[in-house]
């Protein structure tokens, strides 16, 4: 455990270490701040049928911070140890190849739930101002909450897997942006599936992931949706143990 | 029969197509310094990562203190020091807090974990450089830190890939010393190709050469099965000499133009007792005055010119 909280620390320190940590916590902060003044200038003190977390992810800024931040968090965890060959002295330490996984995993988990923190800030605004509990309640924060760090996960685990396949930054941050895209635009076509009961149409309404985060957002915890970010995440950070077990292979 | 540090047996490591390892076995007894000689890509590094349990091999065994590497992973790392080669160290970290984080990795116990800090640090000479970035480091410094990683866990087995590579002759120097004084205690394993260092520091060597084994053994004993250079300086022309040399058929030799009109004629492998008298016999016979004529001590240059020359004639 204390090597595990050593590895963890020790991607914490990476982020605030030169500038690349502090530009994302900057332009994360700069849209969620835009995002929220949309929604409210929108609302413009009308009623709203719908929580006001609801109203945040039907705007774009939520899914450009998600798809865009993500990999740029994770795309160092692998590739940079393995451009500047610390990743020999790493994996020669006695230390195990799924420590090292989860401790990369964490310690991307943990700066993405900071990134958020803002957001709970704006939250707690809008709660204060508005006064009514029914539109912004602690039960629907806390689900809010829940779903972005479950959809958090599987974006750091994805980004974690695409960043433990090459040497090269750049690639890690493009191939998983690539994965989170193809993932997410397939939840897409569940707008036009419609009501229709083929097995695609099913398909498409089960990945998407808009679909999960809204309920989340409505304040409904979705035993579906958290078995499916889970059942991804531990996919993905198999996958990812996979390859930083096959340097042994014979 | 003591158990060997580290055993290899018919260890093979294949890129693709490409054989970077063929067949080699060698072992290496505790306490001992052996220095593993080879030119670049003869699959020094690649036999180090195998040994370190970096990476697998495609064949062969290794055990390191009696354990399989392969099997008992853990316990062999938890045994070993590793300073990979170019030393590549995380540059966004102060020196300090980076002996720390490894100090943590290698499961030192919370109480002694800053006098070993301290202790290492003082061995290698870094203490006055702990609060610096290692980015800001010159290379010497770099190069004593990831020296002061290896010993942080007091290993047993100690594998340094080429440990003096862009060092200065000061630093090369101090390098050497340390090595030295960690014989008896710890076994080290260090690579070059640079081979007057291996002279000076090591007991043992393992030849390597296009992925093969050439030669493993104590160095006095490859040394006495090396014959001498024998160096005779004549006045006469390159040409005579070249001419000269051919007929004497005395085995590979090298003539090189000496102010004064002479020419020193160097004769690498002198296997026949009586080289100097024939040298001497056959100068006088042309009247060339020869003005010195001596048998130098064979040198690891010497050794490693035979060995691979004798391979390239073989094959």
């Amino acid at each position: 455990m204390r090597v595990f909280c050593a590895l963890v620390r020790r991607e914490l320190s990476a982020f605030s270490q030169g500038p690349t940590g502090f530009i994302i916590i900057a332009s994360v902060l700069f849209l969620i701040g835009l995002g929220f003044v949309v929604v409210l200038s929108g609302l413009n003190g009308q009623a709203t049928p719908m929580p006001v977390t609801q109203v945040f992810y039907g705007t774009y800024f939520f899914w450009v911070i998600l798809l865009i931040i993500a990999p740029v968090i994770t795309m160092r965890s692998f590739a940079m140890e393995r451009a500047s060959g610390t990743y020999e002295s790493l994996m020669t330490a006695p230390v195990g190849d799924w420590q090292v996984v989860l401790a990369k995993f964490t310690g991307a988990l943990v700066f993405y739930a900071i990134l958020w923190l803002p957001l709970l800030v704006c939250s707690l605004i809008v709660r204060f101002y508005v006064g009514e509990s029914a539109v912004l309640g602690f039960g629907t924060m806390f689900t809010s909450a829940l779903g972005i760090l479950l959809v958090g996960c599987l974006y750091m685990s994805m980004g974690c897997f695409a960043s433990a396949l090459t040497r090269n930054q750049a690639v890690a941050a493009v191939s998983g942006f690539a994965m989170g895209a193809a993932l997410f635009f397939t939840g897409f076509f569940s707008y036009f599936a419609g009501d229709r009961s083929d097995w695609l149409s099913q398909l498409a309404r089960h990945v998407s992931l808009a679909n999960h985060m809204e309920s989340f957002s409505r304040g409904v915890i979705d035993l579906g949706a958290v078995i499916f970010f889970g059942s991804l995440t531990t996919l993905f950070l198999y996958l990812t143990h996979k390859v930083i077990e096959s340097r042994r292979w014979k | 029969m003591e158990t060997p540090m580290i055993e290899v047996q018919n260890l093979t490591k294949r890129y693709g197509e490409h054989l970077a390892l063929d067949s080699v076995s060698f072992s290496v007894r505790h306490g001992e310094v052996v220095g593993f000689l080879g030119p670049n890509g003869a699959g020094k590094s690649t036999t180090m990562r195998i040994l370190t349990t970096f990476m697998a091999a495609t064949s062969g065994t290794v055990r390191i203190g009696g354990d399989c590497i392969f099997e008992n992973s853990m316990h062999v790392r938890e045994r070993l020091g590793y300073m990979p080669e170019n030393n590549p160290l995380p540059p966004d970290l102060r020196v300090g807090d980076y002996m720390k984080f490894r100090a943590q990795l290698k499961r030192l116990a919370n109480g002694e974990l800053t006098k070993r800090i301290d202790g290492v640090m003082e061995q290698c000479g870094i203490t006055d450089v702990a609060g610096r970035f290692i980015s800001q480091l010159s290379r010497g410094y770099r190069q004593r830190v990831g020296m002061a990683d290896a010993l942080l866990a007091k290993p047993k087995l100690i594998v340094l890939d080429e440990p003096t590579a862009g060092l200065d002759p000061n630093q090369v120097r101090s390098v050497r010393k340390l090595i030295r004084k960690l014989a008896g205690d710890h076994t080290v394993l260090i690579s070059s190709h640079i081979l007057s260092e291996i002279e000076m520091t090591c007991d043992r060597v393992v030849i390597l050469h296009e992925g093969r084994l050439l030669a493993s053994g104590a160095l006095e004993e490859l040394m006495t099965k090396t014959s001498a250079a024998v160096v005779a300086e004549v006045q006469t022309t390159l040409a005579n000499a070249k001419e000269w040399t051919a007929q004497l058929a005395l085995g590979p030799t090298e003539c090189v133009e000496q102010p004064g009109g002479y020419v020193r004629c160097r004769f690498a492998d002198t296997a026949n007792a009586n080289t100097r008298e024939k040298i001497f016999a056959s100068a006088n016979e042309r009247g060339w005055p020869l003005r010195e004529l001596s048998r130098q001590p064979p040198s690891l240059e010497d050794l490693f010119v035979n060995l691979t020359h004798g391979k390239e004639a073989g094959e």
